[in-house]
């Protein structure tokens, strides 16, 4: 390949689990970003603590596409046990780098890719002394080798590493020396840089890089959340560590030294839902995170709250199920779980983020939205937009936001009524007005999940029980109106076809709409990001003669959804799915739509 | 509609307790268990012990889970806020609730089942964290609601009313939260009033998880011959280990005492609790010592109640946490919300 191609390529870097690769791979990123190209980093790692591969890609793409691609131009191939397999992986015109300490002429039988071995381990061997040491500045060393190759700065490479060991002063001396070994071996041995190169772009200064779970913890901690309760469970554990990391940060109370927060590690995730329900009923803002395994357990728990009207915030970090599945790997496969989650006429709002600047914008409506609904709020991130790292915009935050508590009476405002009655609708709205316990003892009422009137007390009337939950309905249709709107992309040209997509299907599909367009086929692209569906959703599926939902599940459960809470013709929604637990790549979306309409030259 | 309003009657000579209150201000609703039935004395109990205390209902939430037991928080203190959860997770919510305004003073009614069996994990856990609550587990050994079915609490060799004999060995509340590292823990029985209102107080004033298991057979399915949580058997085998006072924090120790034959353990708003040993040389306060003699006790087929394990040093939940001493829920959203600013700062590494 001699084709220059620049900020344009993915590179993948195959290494063992637990030998402290995420640093190196962690700074090549940055740099990247800081040469203001847009870049994603995506993690491909095994349910294991030490020992078994795991992949770093990084994608640099000047357009800022942001879906994983199935192509891979550079491979850095540091696992012996995954040789052949990244060997077999790389793109014809690629290029593959070895650690050629050991060399492996018998196993590099591709011609149509360029094999370049630099001995690694031998120079870290020869310029450090300590074992583990030699191991971490390998990887440190192949950054060098790639500063080199792909024409990185190496003054970006020298600040980060300063930045990130300013307070331990050797560390940078050793990692500078291991950027140099491999930058000066590479420029001595091959020709640098590659034809699959970098060029600076600016500086991304409006931009951060961040994972979907770390966004959705700060959003909590903006919403004025104190109370988060938790059982670990991957891949939302990562968002309970970043709400604590920035609790420790910003609520600490610098005079007493106490805590402006409670996190409570709950047993099992039934108590973690009890935990939340338990927190919010008395007034406190309260969230779990979770992911499938963690929604199924809190299920009863979930019903009780619709039915008793207790706000709660489910962030649900969706992984590949049924069952235990891969819990590495990532799907949208809750849609159905949590739309009807529990047992009865049970409906929840969600909200589905696709990146992480919504999941931080989300994680802050969905406390207000639970308050103002009392009712279980989802947000369906997944394991894609939550542990991968992000470029978004800065997140901005508006200083004048209030949260909105909804329909909370305080002490006085009981006072001035004649008699409370918890459930009882004055607005029309489906909503009625709480009390929070410790008040007054005038507002005091009964929680429960067992048969309930308007007046907030027990019964078995089949009349009170049906005006009840009939409320509820009205309620729904209230959620309806409050939830964030779908967003329209609309194609250059009229187009009878359509796409809907959600989640972190989004990349795949805004990259899928301009390949499309390149070869002739226009479509008008519609993201949902919330159930109850928008009035819009309905209206953009009849102004379109096809419309494909693009999501990452088996059973095409948004399709689903779709079909059963609105009166769309079925038949004009074609499923395109992807649920291989791999992030959707925009290919998937190109050839389920040229399959369809039996294009040719499906590229 | 099994819900009856319980009309408020005058009666003449009532008397107000500190804070102007009326017995009758404690009470709820009108119970709709079986008559006679243990739960309803206990239920009385806990209206006697909070008009002693002088509490204000609306600094109480009570909390249950599912079953004849779990029923009982809307008899009391109609001036609390209830909840009546889903069964075996009541402490669960008592967490939750605990960690969102931790002045309110919380108690938990559950029973036999809701706590030994499907909430035995919760249970556990409410004693683990400690968590600042009274815990009263209302004990019949059998599951009422669904009529009869023998529950883990029933002993071993006990006959059910259909006339099958227990298998298995019980599931015993009082020894498992010992030995699970309680601070707290009592067991008295739904016909000793006396003793049930001082150790309700007890419970309240504990800052800890109080655990309270209280015998309160079942009039209807487990009142027999044959049962061991029958009124007859428990009246039988009833052995008080000692005897417990409850002092109030500005009031005087006024009974005399024999040096050595008492403990005083203080709590932490200064009230006191003073364990009479009575002669029997139990020492509530002795984990060991303690485990040995329930166990002995048991291997008899005795009941043993009163104050049983107390160690009211064992910090609760929030005092481990070092969570802020004003409320989560009344923290100011300008104190829970770092600014624009802030994340701005924040972002700034984010580069």
């Amino acid at each position: 390949m001699s084709e220059v191609r620049v900020n344009d390529f993915v590179l993948k870097i195959g290494t063992v689990n637990g030998t402290g690769s995420a640093s190196a791979n962690g700074m090549i990123l940055k740099a990247l970003f800081r040469m203001g190209i847009p870049v994603t980093g995506k993690n491909l790692f095994p349910s294991n603590i030490q020992g078994l591969p795991t992949w770093y890609g990084i994608r640099a793409n000047h357009a800022g596409y942001m879906s994983r691609s199935k192509q891979v131009d550079v491979m850095v191939a540091m696992n012996a046990q995954t040789y052949q397999k990244d060997l077999d992986n790389v793109t014809a015109g690629g290029f593959l780098i070895y650690d050629s300490t050991w060399p492996r002429e018998r196993q590099l039988n591709r011609d149509d890719i360029t094999v370049l071995g630099v001995p690694l381990a031998k120079l870290c061997n020869e310029n450090f002394s300590d074992a583990r040491v030699r191991i971490l500045m390998k990887n440190i060393a192949y950054v060098g080798v790639l500063a080199a190759l792909l024409n990185i700065e190496t003054a970006v490479l020298r600040s980060l590493i300063e930045e990130t060991f300013a307070s331990k002063p050797k560390l940078i001396e050793s990692n500078l020396k291991a950027i140099n070994l491999g930058f000066n071996y590479a420029m001595e041995n091959f020709t640098c840089p590659l034809p699959i190169r970098v060029e600076r772009m600016g500086d991304n200064s409006e931009h951060i890089m961040i994972d979907g779970n770390s966004a959705a913890a700060l959003g909590c901690i903006y919403a004025g959340a104190t109370v988060g309760a938790w059982y670990p469970i991957t891949p939302s554990t990562s968002m309970m560590d970043a709400f604590k990391a920035y609790c420790k940060q910003f609520r600490i109370d610098e005079e007493t030294g106490q805590k402006n927060y409670c996190i409570v590690q709950a047993e099992d995730e039934l108590a973690a839902a009890g935990m939340v329900i338990g927190a919010n009923w008395v007034g406190a803002r309260a969230f779990t995170p979770t992911s499938g395994p963690g929604i199924s357990l809190m299920s009863e728990f979930i019903g009780f709250a619709y039915y008793a009207e207790i706000p709660s915030v489910f962030f649900n970090v969706q992984r590949v199920g049924p069952s235990t599945g891969m819990p590495t790997r990532t799907q949208q496969c809750d849609i159905m779980m949590c739309a009807y989650a529990s047992h009865g006429d049970t409906r929840h709002p969600l909200l589905f983020p696709a990146n992480p600047y919504e999941c931080f914008e989300m994680a802050v409506s969905s406390f207000d939205l639970a308050e103002r609904l009392q009712t279980p709020v989802f947000v369906l991130s997944d394991l894609d937009i939550g542990m991968n790292d992000w470029m978004i915009p800065e997140l901005k935050w508006d200083d004048s936001y209030r949260p909105d508590r909804g329909k909370v009476l305080d002490a006085d405002e009981v006072d001035e009524l004649e008699k409370f009655y918890r459930y009882l609708d004055v607005d029309g709205d489906g909503i009625a007005a709480r009390t929070l316990p410790g008040e007054n003892a005038k507002g005091a009422y009964f929680v429960r999940g067992s048969g309930h009137n308007k007046h907030g007390m027990y019964t078995e009337s089949s009349a009170e029980y049906k005006d009840l939950v009939d409320r509820l309905l009205v309620k729904w249709n209230t959620a309806r109106t409050l939830l964030p709107k779908p967003v329209l992309k609309n194609a250059q040209k009229e187009t009878p076809i359509g796409i809907i997509a959600y989640g972190s299907s989004d990349g795949a599909v805004v990259e899928a709409l301009d390949t499309l367009r390149d070869k002739g086929i226009h479509a008008d692209y519609l993201r949902v990001r919330a159930f109850p569906f928008h009035g819009e959703v309905t209206s953009f599926v009849e102004n379109h003669e096809t419309v494909f939902v693009v999501e990452q599940n088996r059973d095409a459960q948004m399709r689903s959804l779709l079909t059963l809470e609105t009166d769309i013709d079925a038949r004009k929604l074609v499923p395109v799915l992807h649920y291989s637990g791999m992030p959707i790549p925009s290919e998937c979306v190109v050839e389920g739509l040229c399959e369809y309409l039996c294009v040719e030259d499906v590229a | 509609m099994s819900f009856i309003k319980k009309p408020k009657i005058d009666l003449p000579g009532q008397l107000a307790n500190k804070i102007g209150l009326l017995k009758r201000d404690y009470e709820g609703v009108l119970s709709t268990l079986c008559a006679g039935c243990g739960h309803d004395s206990i239920t009385a109990a806990i209206v006697q012990a909070f008009w002693e205390l002088s509490i204000p209902p609306e600094q109480v939430i009570k909390l249950s889970g599912i079953g004849c037991s779990s029923k009982t928080p809307a008899y009391f203190l109609s001036g609390a806020h209830g909840f009546n959860s889903v069964h075996g997770r009541m402490p669960s919510v008592a967490t939750g609730a605990q960690a969102g305004n931790r002045d309110l003073i919380c108690i938990g009614v559950s029973g036999d089942g809701d706590s030994l069996s499907i909430g035995f994990g919760q249970f556990g856990h409410a004693v683990r964290r400690n968590l600042n609550m009274l815990y009263i587990i209302e004990n019949n050994g059998v599951y009422g609601l669904t009529k009869g079915q023998f529950s883990a609490a029933a002993d071993k060799g006990s006959k059910s009313k259909r006339g099958d004999i227990n298998q298995w060995k019980n599931i015993d509340a009082v020894s498992t939260a010992i030995s699970m590292g309680s601070s707290f823990v009592a067991r008295s029985f739904s016909g000793d009033r006396e003793q049930l209102v001082t150790l309700i107080k007890a419970g309240i004033m504990h800052p800890g998880c109080a655990i309270l298991d209280v015998v309160s057979p079942c009039v209807t399915f487990n009142n027999h011959v044959g049962s061991t949580k029958s009124y007859t058997y428990t009246r039988d085998h009833y052995h008080p280990a000692g005897q417990t006072d409850f002092i109030p924090p500005t009031s005087e120790i006024m009974v005399s005492y024999a040096e050595g034959d008492s403990t005083v353990v203080e709590l932490h708003d200064g009230s006191k609790l003073l364990l009479k040993k009575a002669g029997s040389g139990y020492d509530a306060t002795d984990r060991s010592r303690v485990m040995r003699y329930l166990e002995q006790q048991r291997a008899r087929g005795e009941v043993v109640t009163g104050l049983l394990f107390i160690n009211a040093e064992l910090p609760e939940m929030h005092r481990i946490y070092r969570t802020s001493e004003t409320p989560m829920k009344d923290l100011d959203f300008e104190k829970l919300n770092p600014g624009s600013e802030a994340l701005q700062k924040l972002q700034a590494g984010m580069r």
